[in-house]
């Protein structure tokens, strides 16, 4: 089969980067096989796959992090190696991570040059950013302090950082995790103007919509092999999914809600102050979440979810105890495990390192939050068989891919871990559950398998609250959705009620907007 | 590309864990064979002396088991908080604290003894240690101050309160103006298990603790909130386990444990209270904590093997004329080659180039 480059007719440009048989082992896997890849300049190309399928290791020896064990890379038609990052910059490739790597305490111009390998006068440095930086639409002040910015304005920072190289190929890692759609969308209009230059990009997302709004090719993945090309534009995100899965996607199905019962949380005027200054504080937060439903707290994170999840679960007490009232009692003064023992179960935004603990096995995770409503500990003494019989019942009932319940939480796929940690809390029949990012950076089928789990709970009678920066998953989860914005709450709206750019205003931090001027905002994708 | 490299494993090796402390062993003894043929001595004469001369005898296995007993008790103490990631460095103050307080009890009661007084003794000197400890418990808890450095401070701090008192109010009235306690009695002292040595009812203590110290670790549910606390304190905040519980219950008992091991000293091989009851045990314990990996069991093999360095010094001092900070360079080379050899639990050693797949 000859390769997709020998097939454009001689006089056309090389393709601006090609891979041939890009192998990848580590230890106990093969994360990439023999993966083949072509990307034209000013093309807009997504890589999918699941977690695991390669992704992130491909992307980083294209970027010069890790190294192919066997291979070849061409670059603009010419053979070469990557030797590492300050190597893969030279050549002209840009790679703005999923995790920003920014000094809270530095400016914007500070920053930046600490990024760039030759960064030249800082006044000078600072009127290229403003240039750049009104060229794309990437509005910044070089002057001001990074934890000033909001997170889609941290991540123009490290746009700009790319772009002031003259990147021909910009590879960004699931760009819009942080972003609200409005703020998606401005970052979609700058791709296209950079692509329209004749940069590359190399997208990678799970938000299928996004692909199929802004790449014109992509290739699949999956367990390390290229599986399939298409273009998304012709393709539906159920099909793209399909793709990646190999298998077909089971999308939950909401039943609609019966009356909602009492209200088994109730946070009433909850305001908080705390002594680290990049904390947010929360400012007269209230609402309530009845049996049987399930309430969605949108919002752009950084904005109090991480103070309220503290505050729901205890980790944090609180100075009103009548602030949060679980089941009828007062918890604001109670720690975790009473609040446990009033029938809470809780599922932390961090699976690894504080939903569970990494060097324990499952059976010792099952205990880590099973003890408060599980009889595993009788006088003081750990009861090792049922910790473990409670383990495989969870890794049974919720299709845990893991080797037994002895395997080491650090050794499952996040969203095996987070079907894990879900299935820990579910089994315990809380009757209020409090979930952050249910499904981040977990793939479709373990989302689908983890949505319809809460959709259960909430409809077999328990309270769900789920807090998450996903829209499209808390509409397809919620009945009723508010929005978190700098510490206050929004009233909540019945789901069927709202629509995905009201709440992305509200996310923007318009409270209060007249409902009429909703319809001048198009929606993202 | 070098010629020797290091693979990480895909998950920690349990085999390496039980191995590498066997190779610390054996490099050390290769090391030491070496030393002592570039010293100009009889390399095996000299590793004979030191390593096997002493168990041959039954006073030597005696000083063993001695030298070992407060070495176990505060080691597993010690290794208790050092799982929960509470450091305390204080074991030699809370051991000097149990013979304060435990030897006060025998000195107080002098010629009005009974069967109850040994009983009082031990109780005292675990109380004395563990008054030690609530110190930097406390201050750790209400000014979030380093325990390593306050428990630290404390030792001398109990040097020299040690110092104080046997120089005035516990100094032998009959004694010459000797910075010495009385001679302990019959009642005050601790039987002797084993005729022939000086091996003491001590020992008994020392074994209690290893089971007791391995039924709290493994078995009970304070054992394993101090794993998830030591190993990811986050997750033990999520799972409400009380973190400042777990602070004073480690300080707690690992200074009760070191001030049974000072109570211990004076009423068993030393007899009464003198101003050095510790050829600095307490600082050794912590290195025998992590030689015995942190556990009970590890830590009875390890303390023996640190037993064995006092005494082996000491002999080889006698037999070849070797320095006296030989027991040093032993020791010192025993925790290098332990610390160097755990790269192995988590790394295999590859020889040759890396293998480029076709």
């Amino acid at each position: 089969m000859p390769s997709p480059a020998e097939t454009l007719p001689p006089d056309a440009p090389p393709p601006r980067l090609e891979l041939r048989g890009i192998t990848k082992r580590f230890p106990g896997c093969l994360a990439n096989d023999h993966v083949d890849l072509v990307l034209q300049p000013g093309e807009i190309h997504a890589l999918l796959g699941e977690n695991g399928a390669g992704k992130s290791t491909l992307v980083k020896m294209i970027y010069g992090v890790l190294h192919p064990d066997s291979g070849t890379m061409l670059w603009q038609g010419a053979e070469t190696t990557v030797p590492d990052p300050a190597g893969a910059r030279r050549l002209g490739i840009g790679m703005v991570f999923q995790h920003f790597s920014l000094f809270d305490t530095l400016t914007v111009t500070e920053n930046i040059a600490l990024g760039l390998d030759d960064a030249g006068p800082m006044d000078q440095l600072a009127d290229r950013i403003r240039m750049v930086s009104e060229r794309y639409g990437l509005a910044l002040d070089p002057g001001r302090h990074v934890f000033h910015l909001s997170v889609g304005e941290r991540q123009r920072v490290e746009i700009v950082r790319c772009l002031l190289q003259d990147p021909k190929l910009l590879i960004m890692d699931e760009p819009t995790s942080v972003l609200t759609p409005q703020e998606a969308a401005k970052l979609f209009e700058t791709l296209r103007v950079l692509a329209a230059e004749g940069c590359t990009i190399l997208y990678i997302s799970h938000k299928l919509e996004e692909i199929r709004a802004l790449c014109s090719r992509a290739t699949v993945l999956r367990a390390g092999k290229v599986v399939g090309a298409a273009d998304p534009r012709q393709e539906t995100a159920r099909s793209l999914a399909e793709m990646m899965m190999g298998a077909e996607l089971s999308t939950p199905e909401r039943p609609p809600q019966g009356a909602a019962g009492a209200a088994r949380l109730t946070v009433r005027h909850l305001s908080t102050t705390s002594d680290n200054p990049f904390a947010t504080n929360l400012k007269d937060v209230s609402f309530e979440v009845r049996a049987g439903e399930i309430l969605g707290i949108a919002g752009v994170a950084g904005n109090g979810q991480a103070e309220l999840m503290a505050a729901l679960s205890g980790e944090v007490l609180l100075a009103d105890a009548d602030a949060v009232v679980i089941e009828g009692a007062s918890a604001g003064h109670l720690g975790p495990r009473a609040r446990r023992e009033l029938g809470l179960a809780f599922v932390p935004e961090e699976r690894l390192g504080r939903g569970a603990v990494p060097e324990l096995s499952l059976s010792e995770n099952a205990l880590l939050s099973g003890y408060a409503r599980e009889p595993l500990v009788r006088g003081g003494m750990v009861h090792f068989a049922r910790a473990r019989a409670y383990a495989e019942t969870i890794i049974r009932g919720f299709n845990v891919v893991a080797h037994g319940h002895r395997a080491e939480a650090r050794s499952l796929s996040g969203g095996n871990l987070q079907k894990f940690i879900i299935g820990r809390e579910i089994l315990q029949k809380p009757k209020l559950l409090v979930v952050g990012q249910p499904t981040w950076g977990v793939d479709a089928g373990a989302a689908a398998a983890i949505h319809k789990a809460l959709i259960d709970l909430a409809r077999s009678g328990a309270a769900v609250l789920v807090i998450s920066q996903d829209l499209d998953e808390l509409f397809v989860l919620s009945d009723r959705i508010s929005v978190l914005f700098h510490g206050r709450l929004s009233d909540s709206r019945p789901t069927h009620e709202t629509t995905v750019e009201r709440i992305g205003l509200l996310m923007g931090g318009l409270f209060g907007t007249p409902p009429d001027e909703d319809g001048e905002i198009t929606r993202a994708v | 590309m070098s010629f020797i490299r290091l693979e990480p494993r895909g998950q920690a090796s349990k085999t390496m864990v039980y191995a590498t402390p066997l190779l610390a062993v054996a490099l050390t003894l290769l090391s030491g064979f070496i030393l002592f043929m570039a010293m100009g001595f009889d390399p095996l004469k000299a590793l004979y002396s030191f390593f096997v001369a002493p168990l041959t005898s039954v006073r030597g296995l005696g000083e063993l088991v001695v030298k070992a007993t407060p070495l176990v008790l505060c080691a597993v103490g010690l290794a208790i908080g050092f799982r929960a990631n509470v450091w305390n460095i204080g074991a030699e103050g809370q051991l000097t604290l149990g013979a304060i307080t435990g030897g006060g009890l025998a000195l107080a009661f002098y010629g009005e003894g009974g069967w109850w007084l040994l009983p009082l003794m031990v109780i005292g000197g675990a109380i004395g240690g563990a008054v030690w400890a609530a110190v930097p418990a406390y201050l750790r808890l209400r000014f979030n101050a380093s325990e390593i450095l306050t428990s630290l401070m404390l030792n001398y701090v109990a040097l020299l309160l040690l110092n104080y008192l046997v120089h005035g109010p516990f100094r032998d009235p009959d004694g010459f103006a000797f910075p010495e306690s009385r001679l302990f009695e019959a009642d005050a002292t601790l039987p002797i298990l084993w005729a022939g040595t000086r091996v003491h009812l001590g020992a008994l203590f020392a074994l209690m603790a290893v089971a007791g110290g391995w039924l709290l670790i493994a078995r009970t549910f304070i054992g394993f909130q101090i794993k998830v606390i030591g190993l990811t304190p986050a997750a033990a905040g999520y799972a409400g386990f009380d973190q400042k519980r777990i602070v004073w219950l480690t300080l707690l008992l690992s200074g009760a444990l070191a001030g049974i091991a000072g109570m211990g000293e004076i009423a068993g091989p030393i007899g009464q209270i003198t101003a050095s009851i510790s050829p600095g045990y307490g600082y050794t314990a912590i290195i025998v904590a992590f030689l015995g990996r942190l556990h009970p069991v590890g830590i009875l093999l390890a303390a023996l093997l640190m037993a064995l360095s006092f005494i082996g010094g000491e002999a080889a001092q006698i037999a070849m004329g070797l320095p006296k900070a030989i027991t040093g360079v032993f020791q010192g080379m025993l925790l290098f080659f332990l610390l160097a050899s755990d790269v192995l639990i988590r790394y295999r050693v590859r020889f040759g180039a890396r293998r480029v797949a076709a």
